[in-house]
């Protein structure tokens, strides 16, 4: 280590992207300076007990829902054999192309007073009376449903790892399975799981569009009010203060539940006994699984696509090849700039390894906690008070006024996307850079590879699944994003995302179909991507360490 | 001509001494090795002399140019060196040809691809030229990485623990092929190991490196049979030390008889008896200097015996209750307990100053 802090190029990079993560925060709660009495009278009053009353029982719904799904779906298919286990194994993970406020809008619509399914009942057995769907109940019901994959998956790991081991040690000491299976398997898995429920937990915070087709007011949609309807961006800024004191408790709580998941890793993968069930228990589960498959996906991609063959012929005009141009177009900037904005970072974290750069590499990479909407609010208020500035200049140093520079532009969404999901990128570049061992560089290096030719001669080759994994995810996630699109999208940018928002907010249910559809189907890319990558990893040639 | 020379180089971490004052050269075409216990230092000034470490007293010259001294490093791209890794660190998105070919000039393509094709015959692998590495067994990607160091025609290879990753047999058989292939290439070579078998199979000069010195540096023969210290000789091979006084500048007497060899302590006088200094010394060993012999009045006690085909490896306890180990040939199997006769069969031996 040396003893004297140089600022230079690789440092000062990773210092500068961490600070634009920073900025959202210091904004929102710098703008605790500037009081709007009536406003903020007004949202203290009326609007604050509300939200926090309805986040309070949306966290503790959704945390208990995806809980029970993912960690009870997760056993039974690492631990258990039953019909249709190997297809149930990555089909369960499909929920996650469909975003939640698609379920929502075609949970709604099938389940409303005037949906298929009350209309039948109602006139086919005369029964009435069954639970309002647009209700507290409803929201935490469709959340649970869209989010309970990302217990899924990691649980799945941590049962798959340690399951089978920590199982027979308990059975070899006088535990019956289902005890074994609470006394040790589902304890050593706790790390995981607390982490996966975080997750979802984070995305329940940062979830715009299904509170909005629920009319379910929470934080980020009295943020969205506060700017459009209310124009106070400080009342929309002093909103996005509390929501990320939120957020950084799911965050807390994430990162060291990751830490003990270190210390937790007992074995490897192995390809163990699965516990056999009966032939009744088995269909048992997989009645189970498939129906919470049909639920979660098949029934809203069915209605979708159901829907989509009626109304294809009318909305497929120009207007709707425009939203998915634009769709397409800030998906890939968007992930062109947070694919290479991630490989400066992880190139940095090689180049000036030490605690300082793995702080800034942290906190570069926090922004995928942040709710888009608390980004959006959080870049457009520098940027439009830097556009000032240049303005005031101009009049100054030019003697004109001029418009505004910055302000119409994409700055503020690219920027957004870049600090919401840096993380998405980074995270595959990172781990594909830390495979390469220093042995190779330093072996094109005695054979007579300098520096500069190391990146493009073998570093990029290396890197080139990494790279392109981190650009899918990374273009799909930005696909499906509503918030930040919705609030920062310069005039004329309308994308399917918001599309999908303009036609549910007016409860135009089937011609929200065609938009949504379309995001379903470049959604499944990274899932096929990911299962696909998890298959082949298993025929990688023998490492070394 | 030297192609080598390491003179007094020094390095370290903080307050703690990596190597110190190393000094050593090689001829060209000829192959070295360090050899030494992990954390000996020996990788260290492998990869101080290949340059990705600065030296920080001393100098390291490669064919009479100084490529490393206090204040100078020359980039390890420009030293003309081949480095193989203990993890082979063979580029996994090429073939074997692209990794063999990776250090040649680009422009030159029929040369190049000459010059590869040579070596994947040298090495054996001429039908595997376009297979990628994760498809090849660990003695196969270990070949490639040896071609791959040798195919731009270094002045001189580095090989660090090149058969760790292996299994016993394979190391041995490759360590022969090893030394063959860098023969016929006539390629300058320095191995770093801790496998003296290795070291003795590959290399025509060892030095035996302990707590970053080295102890002795010289051929394999004399590193067995005249250690120049203690930790050589207890490090190199097997053998046990038994005490003996010294009886004049040549001679020792213990309790196997009187034995002549190297005395380490200055003795000018006439014989003990007259001398009042009463030097003592611990003799050096090893098991094969210790004979089976039925008819000799010699006895020990079988302590302990391990089998090893051809021989057994006895531990014997002497009368004294020092012990001894024997090499004697498997038809002569005695029960533990047992006496059995002896006899020393040592034309010359090493001792070492009591300390």
């Amino acid at each position: 280590m040396t003893a004297r802090w140089r600022p230079d190029g690789w440092r000062l990079l990773s210092w500068a992207v961490a600070a634009l993560v920073l900025v959202p925060v210091l904004v929102s709660f710098s703008s605790f300076t500037q009081l709007d009495r009536t406003t903020l009278a007004h949202l203290g009053e009326f609007v604050l007990p509300e939200l926090l009353v309805n986040t309070f029982w949306l966290l503790l719904g959704v945390g208990l829902g995806v809980s029970v799904l993912g960690v009870s779906l997760a056993w039974l298919v690492a631990m258990c054999e039953f019909p249709g286990r190997r297809v149930l194994d990555w089909a369960l993970l499909l929920p996650l192309a469909l975003p939640a406020y698609v379920t929502a809008f075609v949970a709604i619509d099938l389940l409303d007073f005037s949906g298929p399914l009350q209309s039948w009942l109602r006139n086919g057995w005369g029964i009435t009376g069954l639970p309002e769907v647009r209700s507290r109940a409803g929201v935490i019901a469709v959340m649970s449903l869209a989010l309970y994959p990302y217990v899924y998956l990691i649980a799945k790991n941590a049962f798959a790892t340690q399951g089978a081991m920590a199982l027979e040690a308990a059975q070899s000491l006088g535990l019956s399975r289902p005890r074994g299976f609470f006394k040790v398997a589902l304890p050593m898995a706790r790390p995981w799981i607390a982490a996966g429920v975080m997750l979802a937990l984070m995305e329940t915070l940062a979830d715009f569009g299904t509170v909005a087709v629920f009319n379910y007011d929470t934080f980020t949609t009295a943020i969205y009010k506060a700017w459009y309807s209310l124009f106070s961006l400080p009342a929309a800024a002093q909103l996005a203060s509390v929501l990320i004191m939120f957020v950084l408790i799911a965050v807390v709580i994430e990162q060291r539940s990751r830490a003990q998941m270190r210390f937790g890793a007992v074995g490897r993968a192995s390809a163990s006994r699965r516990i056999t069930l009966t032939r009744q228990q088995g269909w048992l589960a997989f009645g189970y699984a498939g129906a919470v498959l049909l639920l979660a996906f098949v029934i809203p991609v069915g209605r979708l696509l159901l829907w989509t063959w009626h109304t294809a012929a009318r909305d497929l005009d120009a207007r709707y090849w425009s939203f998915t141009l634009h769709s397409l177009m800030l998906s890939a900037l968007g992930a062109m700039l947070v694919v290479a904005v991630g490989l400066l970072l992880a190139y940095a974290g090689r180049q000036r390894a030490g605690t300082g750069m793995v702080w800034a590499q942290r906190i570069a990479t926090l922004g995928y906690a942040f709710p888009g909407a608390v980004l959006a609010v959080g870049l457009f208020i520098p940027v439009a008070a830097l556009d000032n500035l240049l303005m005031d200049a101009g009049r100054a140093w030019f003697g004109f006024a001029g418009t505004e520079v910055l302000k119409g532009t994409l700055l503020v969404m690219l920027l957004a996307y870049l600090v919401r999901f840096l993380a998405v990128g980074f995270g595959p570049i990172d781990s594909g850079l830390q495979r390469i061992t220093r042995n190779v560089d330093e072996a094109a290096r005695s054979l007579g590879c300098s520096s500069a030719h190391l990146l493009g001669r073998v570093h990029l080759p290396m890197l080139r699944l990494s790279l392109q994994t981190a650009a899918a995810l990374t273009f799909v996630d930005i696909m499906k994003e509503m918030p930040i699109t919705l609030m920062t999208r310069p005039f004329g940018w309308d994308t399917l995302a918001v599309r999908v928002f303009e036609m549910t907010s007016e409860g135009e249910w089937e011609r929200a179909a065609l938009p949504s559809l379309a995001i379903v189907l470049t959604g499944i890319i990274p899932i096929l991507l990911l299962t696909w990558r998890n298959g082949a990893a298993h025929h990688e040639g023998p490492k070394h360490g | 001509m030297d192609e080598l020379v390491l003179d007094a180089v020094s390095q370290s971490y903080g307050t703690r001494q990596i190597i110190s004052s190393l000094s050593f050269h090689l001829a060209r075409g000829e192959i070295g090795c360090l050899l030494g216990p992990s954390g000996c230092g020996k990788t260290t000034a492998l990869r101080c002399i290949a340059g990705f470490e600065p030296v920080q007293s001393g100098s390291i010259c490669i064919a009479a140019a100084t490529v490393s001294r206090p204040g100078l490093t020359l980039a390890a791209e420009k030293r003309r060196i081949g480095m193989v890794f203990q993890d082979y660190a063979l580029f996994p998105h090429l073939t074997v040809a692209g990794n063999v070919g990776f250090g040649l000039p680009q422009r030159n393509q029929p040369a190049a691809k000459a010059r590869v094709d040579e070596l994947l015959g040298l090495v054996g692998l001429a039908q595997h030229a376009l297979k990628y590495p994760h498809q090849l067994s660990g003695g196969q990607q270990q070949r490639v990485a040896l071609a791959r160091a040798l195919a731009p025609r270094p002045r001189l290879i580095l090989m660090d623990e090149p058969f760790s990753n292996l299994d016993v047999e394979l190391r041995e058989r490759l360590s022969i092929e090893v030394r063959d292939i860098l023969k016929r290439e006539a390629t300058t070579a320095l191995i770093v190991t801790h496998d003296q078998h290795e070291a003795f199979a590959l290399a025509d000069r060892v030095g035996v490196m302990h707590q970053g010195r080295i102890q002795q540096w010289d051929t394999p023969y004399n590193l067995y049979h005249r250690p120049a210290n203690r930790f050589v000789a207890d490090f190199v091979g097997q053998g046990v030390m038994l005490s003996g006084d010294v009886l004049n500048s040549r001679q020792v007497r213990t309790e196997l008889g009187v034995l002549d060899g190297q005395i380490p302590v200055d003795c000018s006088s006439g014989g003990c008896q007259a001398c009042p200094r009463s030097c003592g010394v611990d003799v050096l060993l090893r098991p094969d200097d210790i004979v089976h012999d039925d008819d000799s009045p010699l006895q020990a006690e079988v302590e302990n015996k391990a089998f090893r085909g051809a021989e057994f490896l006895y531990t014997l306890k002497l009368p004294s209750g020092q012990r001894a180990l024997s090499l004697v040939p498997s038809h002569h199997n005695h029960a533990i307990g047992e006496k059995i006769g002896i006899r020393l069969s040592a034309d010359h031996v090493i001792a070492f100053r009591r300390d």
